[in-house]
């Protein structure tokens, strides 16, 4: 967590001070550095939870369905900023808060397969079967991410392509691809950090009544 | 293999033609939504026109996933769904007897009576026949993938509105494939490329939800 607040504090310094201004979209362009990484994690987290739902069904691990559990709502509030500063990035950029772009779409529809998620998980009563139908319904899931990340090249509309990679052009300048990369490495340490604490949070929970909390309480 | 096949497949289809109101109801439910739009709308021919294919294809989504409700439902309750998990043969084939039977009983009926809808809201009859593809090769996928909504939330009480949050994400593509290949033939485009997408998507239900749905009726009858 020290670690993130380091990055973070060096990442929006560069990015919003640092980096040049971009010859097209002005001063704007600079809340890239939380939209990108923010949209990344939205998908990375949904990858994270159905891998750890793929290790859950199969090895029936708890910690694993404890873990994919906590990714959830992380995941969620990730695709809401993504989604939130994105549309405060079209007003300037595109004029209008919201388009119905494939893109967009899909980040919407990432927003609501998390909220199915939670919905689920909170509707059956006991939490390990709970997990398991959580499971299956992120592998489901998963079918959408290819969808998402490749609809750019599908529907090709108003959202601008990646410019990420240094291959292709137009590729990004690299005074402000640093910030980005940096910026998205705060953003993984701090879901990395906050997914630990839930987990600890869930797990403590979990196994209340168990022999190792209650010595770990009577310890403190 | 086959025998238990074909033997789920007939009961599902006789049980649903001895209770006809459940085939009924859901074509009633479709018939009488897109009727409210142009009571809603007003006669305007022009936009009428327009939206018909999203209302028809918004509508069928809908009473697809109403209709899903029964799929499950009843076997659940009389324990045949437990049985069924003991048979020889695995769950994941016995369920597409299921959801084949249940497309027959609700998907069929709703693409016989498109026509007549689309007449209603003055679409023209060459994207009636696009219409009535994206249906053939739509709902069966919509049945594929709510029957794993529907098989995760079987036994919880409030399951209904659940189901729709679960999978009305999941349902998009399809809405959006069968929409964009309308759209490309009203304006004198080919739409192979939509149907094609549409027939992979299928490919892709097919072959993979019948596992889904069998873990998740395992997790269901847990």
């Amino acid at each position: 967590m020290g670690l993130f607040a380091i990055l973070f504090v060096y990442g929006l310094y560069s990015g919003l001070i640092l980096a040049p201004i971009d010859y097209e979209q002005g001063e704007a362009y600079r809340i890239i550095f939380v939209h990108v990484p923010a949209a990344w994690m939205s998908l990375f987290i949904y990858m994270v939870m159905a891998i750890t739902g793929a290790i859950a069904l199969i090895w029936r691990l708890k910690l694993a369905e404890i873990v994919m559990i906590s990714c959830a709502p992380i995941g969620a509030s990730f695709t809401f900023l993504a989604l939130v500063t994105g549309s405060i990035w079209g007003k300037p950029m595109w004029n209008t808060w919201w388009v119905w772009d494939a893109r967009l779409t899909s980040e919407l529809l990432l927003l609501f397969l998390y909220f199915g998620v939670m919905a689920l998980y909170n509707a059956i009563e006991d939490r390990r079967t709970a997990a398991r139908a959580v499971a299956i319904l992120a592998l489901v899931g998963v079918v959408n991410i290819p969808v998402i990340h490749y609809s750019v090249e599908w529907w090709n509309t108003l959202h601008q392509g990646p410019t990420v990679t240094k291959f292709d052009k137009p590729s990004i300048h690299l005074s402000m691809l640093i910030p980005l990369l940096v910026m998205a490495v705060a953003f993984k340490l701090y879901f990395i950090g906050s997914l630990f604490m839930r987990v600890r949070t869930e797990l403590l929970a979990r196994e209340q009544k168990s022999k190792w909390v209650t010595a770990l309480l009577e310890s403190k | 293999m086959f025998t238990a096949w074909t033997q789920i497949f007939k009961r599902d289809l006789l049980i649903a033609f001895r209770r006809r109101s459940e085939i009924i109801h859901p074509i009633i439910f479709f018939v009488m939504v897109i009727s409210l739009f142009p009571l809603a709308i007003g006669d305007d021919k022009v936009l009428l026109q327009k939206i018909a294919p999203a209302i028809i294809w918004v509508t069928a989504l809908l009473a697809t996933m109403l209709s899903l409700d029964t799929l499950f439902r009843s076997d659940f309750e009389d324990g045949s769904l437990e049985q069924m998990t003991l048979l020889k043969t695995p769950l994941s084939m016995l369920v597409t007897a299921k959801i084949m039977a249940h497309w027959v009983i609700t998907g069929l009926p709703l693409i016989l009576i498109t026509p007549l809808l689309a007449v209603l809201l003055y679409m023209p009859s060459e994207s009636i026949s696009m219409l009535l593809l994206t249906l053939l090769l739509g709902t069966p996928t919509l049945s594929l993938i709510g029957a794993v909504g529907i098989a995760l939330t079987v036994g919880l009480r409030q399951g209904g509105v659940i189901l729709s949050l679960l999978i009305l994400p999941l349902y998009i593509p399809v809405l959006i494939f069968a929409t964009l290949a309308l759209q490309n033939v009203e304006q004198g485009f080919s739409a192979e490329a939509q149907l094609a997408m549409m027939l992979a998507i299928l490919v892709l239900a097919i072959t993979l939800s019948p596992f889904a749905i069998a873990a998740a009726l395992k997790v269901s009858l847990n």
